[in-house]
């Protein structure tokens, strides 16, 4: 049973990551507009070179 | 450009005092100042697919002095960065070249709802309380299995180690509201919490410590987080009525146009003061009380005082803010601003309707003055029984423990927000607005509903009532007189005239007096359509116009106002479900009897002052009835706050509208009845919500009196009371708008 001493930790630190991903997304206003980040995503404009 | 000049009056008596007197003192306070940077915002009502957001900001990004452009397509608004001497005028222009409808808003009011704090916050919170349970239910699952001594105790300590550090940050909105009600003495929903998450973590460390065989560790994250989840869902219906409601405000830019010697300026209201000449053109508002130096024209009065009949200005005349100038453009010196105005007055009328309702208690509060105090003395009575059965602090403690979060309202603080959400969401697709917290519980217990005439059942536009009796020979010389004219009485007669195919007679030289009619010739006589007074005639009690040929006696053309879209069914539908409808207005007699009569109303009452509409409804009110006080002008304010619950059109003054505890966005008054069945199964489903949440305590609480709870038996007793509520709130989303009214 001692491989919990590693494996506890590590499933903490990896659902942790999780969570810092999400804490970071709704801190940088990703959840603001949505349907319109889902349209962009379809636009072509910026395809080839990002938008200057 | 027509001024749009609403009015400079922000009252802090908005629906939830907490939540958004706060915004609207921030917005207040912003008004006056002019930021180096401007930013724009613009409303864009027709957007709605990618291409559209590409166009809009390719063509604001090609506009010289804009720096930067992005449209936001759920909120269907765009904001733009640009050099100061960017108009939004030209940038509406521009949009409007490229087929999109624009409109400006006024950046300062909607500045709270761009970035929402509060409501981050509590997301990050649930996130983190979500994160941290379902790690500690993991390593409680092992325990639960069998996990034994020094594993059983590692978990115990792990578990430990997740929980403080959350609980102190995930738990902090629910320990501020405890001690914020402890300190004025009360109990609310959130004393029974934190003592049952703190009671838990206490014993549970200490069980853990002596290596113990139950420790509640993932009990008391779960309830942070079913807690946090029903916090923000509450939050969430109401921010976005809030940012609706605000948007609605910014849309009315409040600028008025100053006249210094013979330079006009288009300033902010804000700017200013008693004593500067306004310019007022025809359509615009009064932004400000003055008297009238310069001009001639008809002010429409009806948001003020509900009368519908225009009244003649000139100069001498003192107006008051919010008036509209009808005809002819007006010149006014400022007597009064900003809080000085007549408009300001009527803020004092509504503050002291506005603390009649405060009283209301919301039923969860009801449900939490019922129950906080139950909880608190079983989880007493639970520790007493054992500490005297068995002498031994630790297993009493123990059952307190279980006692209290077994009991925890966690299913009850889901109840309530979940139904709302769903019920809001559904009003909010019929194009009504919900602002205050508690409205949808009064809504539902409403039994009396009094409208007001001008503008709410009525358009606020005049129609022609007799245009046929009028000759055709008369009826293309009055349609050709009115051709020309602005006046809504003129347009009501073009209206009436294309529909009935009459052909323009041949008059020549029509001249328009601001504020009398027009005039003209008609081959060798002269025709005149105006005021009563001005062609010589009776003056009649309802709105009527006179069109005079030669000298022949003057003919009447008398107007009704036209009927709201769905002010029939609306009535009708109100009736039927045993509501009794009642007509308060402050226009003539005439006037409202002819429409109470159109619609079946029987109880009226005409030429209302304001205090006299408020005064009637608090009489209906100490009479025990209660009341839905549907309005719109700035004459309802104080009866739309004494009212048990108020609704206002879109189109109503924004005063109006922020006293209303729910807004009506289209213009169709059909909903009003729907709603209020929606109110009542809403409610019904609340009260079934807590009769659930009632049931699983019913069961659950002897058992952990009885020293037999296991923390597996109170996470299962948990989870599955909070999913069943929520389902059931469900349930009423999902059923047939048909069905809903049916009811």
């Amino acid at each position: 049973m001692n491989i919990l001493v590693y494996l506890i930790p590590a499933s903490l630190v990896l659902g942790g990551l999780g969570l810092l991903a999400f804490l970071y997304t709704v801190r940088s206003n990703q959840y603001d507009d949505p349907e319109g980040d889902a349209q962009r995503l379809l636009n072509s404009d910026w395809d080839d070179h990002p938008k200057p | 450009m027509v001024d749009h000049a609403p009015l400079p009056f922000r009252p802090s008596i908005s629906a939830c005092p907490a939540c958004d007197a706060g915004s609207l003192a921030v917005n207040v306070a912003t008004r006056g100042q002019a930021s180096d940077a401007p930013r724009l915002a613009l409303s864009l009502p027709g957007i709605h697919c990618g291409a559209c957001i590409a166009s809009v900001e390719s063509a604001l990004d090609g506009h010289p002095g804009v720096t930067s452009a992005r449209v936001n397509l759920t909120l269907k608004r765009a904001s733009i960065e640009a050099e100061p001497d960017v108009t939004a005028a030209e940038l509406i222009a521009l949009l409007k070249n490229r087929g999109f409808e624009a409109h400006e808003l006024d950046s300062s009011a909607i500045a709270a709802t761009q970035t929402d704090r509060a409501g981050r916050d509590l997301l990050m919170r649930l996130a983190v309380a979500g994160f941290a349970s379902m790690n500690v239910m993991l390593l409680s699952v092992a325990v639960w299995s069998g996990a034994a001594d020094t594993t059983r105790d590692l978990f115990h300590w792990i578990s430990a180690a997740i929980t403080l550090p959350t609980l102190l940050f995930a738990g902090q909105p629910f320990f501020a509201n405890a001690w914020r009600a402890l300190k004025h003495k009360r109990l609310n929903m959130d004393v029974p919490i934190v003592l049952a998450i703190t009671l838990a973590v206490a014993t549970s460390l200490w069980e853990t410590s002596l290596s113990g065989e139950h420790a509640y560790f993932d009990a008391a994250l779960t309830l942070t987080f079913f807690l946090l989840a029903g916090r923000y869902l509450d939050h969430r219906t109401r921010a976005v009525a809030r940012s609706a409601a605000e948007e609605l405000a910014a849309l009315e830019v409040p600028r008025a146009t100053r006249v210094q010697g013979d330079e006009e300026e288009t300033v902010r209201i804000a700017e200013l003061v008693a004593g500067d000449l306004i310019r007022v053109r025809p359509g615009g508002r009064m932004p400000v009380d003055g008297i009238v130096v310069e001009g001639t024209s008809e002010l429409d009065r009806s948001l003020l005082t509900g009368e519908t009949v225009p009244v003649f200005a000139s100069t001498g005349l003192v107006i008051s803010a919010g008036e509209v100038n009808l005809t002819g453009p007006l010149t006014l010196r400022a007597t009064a601003v900003g809080k000085d105005s007549s408009l300001h007055q009527m803020a004092d009328l509504v503050a002291i309707a506005e603390s009649g309702r405060s009283r209301y208690t919301s039923l969860a509060d009801s449900a939490a003055k019922l129950y906080a105090p139950g909880v608190h003395i079983l989880a007493a009575l639970a520790f007493v029984g054992w500490y005297l059965a068995t002498y031994d602090l630790r297993t009493a403690l123990n059952v307190a423990a279980a006692v209290l979060i077994i009991t925890c309202p966690c299913a009850l603080g889901l109840a309530v927000p979940a139904v709302t959400t769903a019920a809001s969401g559904q009003l909010f697709r019929k194009g009504m607005l919900i602002k205050h917290a508690t409205a949808l519980e009064r809504l539902a217990e409403v039994d009396t509903v009094v409208f007001d005439k001008t503008g709410t059942l009525t358009m606020g536009t005049p129609e022609v009532v007799n245009f046929a009796d009028l000759s055709p020979q008369q009826a293309s010389i009055a349609r050709a007189l009115a051709f020309g004219s602005s006046h809504p009485l003129s347009q009501a007669i073009v209206n009436a005239a294309k529909t009935a195919d009459t052909p323009l007679a041949e008059v020549s030289g029509i001249v328009e007096l601001p504020g009398y009619g027009t005039t003209g010739h008609w081959g060798t006589k002269t025709v005149r359509l105006g005021r009563a007074d001005w062609v010589g005639a009776k003056v009649l009690t309802d709105t009527s116009s006179f069109l005079q040929i030669g000298s022949a006696p003057p003919i009447a053309l008398r107007f009704h106002d036209s009927l709201r879209p769905g002010a029939q069914n609306a009535v009708r539908a109100l009736q039927d479900n045993n509501k009794d409808v009642h007509l308060i207005s402050g226009d003539t007699p005439g006037a409202v009897a002819e429409l109470a009569q159109r619609l079946g109303i029987t109880h009226w009452i005409a030429e209302a002052l304001p205090a006299e509409k408020a005064a009637k409804i608090a009489e209906l009110r100490d009479a025990g009835r209660h009341v839905l006080m549907v309005g719109d002008g700035l004459n309802d304010t104080a009866a739309l706050a004494t009212a048990h619950v108020s609704i206002s059109p879109a189109t109503a003054l924004d005063a109006a509208r922020v006293a209303s505890d729910i807004v009506l966005l289209g213009s169709d008054l059909t909903p009003i009845a729907e709603a209020l069945t929606l109110a009542q199964a809403a409610t019904r489903r609340i009260r079934e919500n807590f009769r659930i949440a009632t049931l699983y305590n019913v069961i659950a609480v002897p058992l952990a009196m009885a020293g037999l709870a296991t923390p597996l038996m109170a996470a299962i007793a948990m989870s599955a009371s909070s999913i069943t509520v929520s389902l059931n709130a469900l349930r009423l989303k999902m059923r047939k708008p048909s069905e809903a009214t049916r009811r």
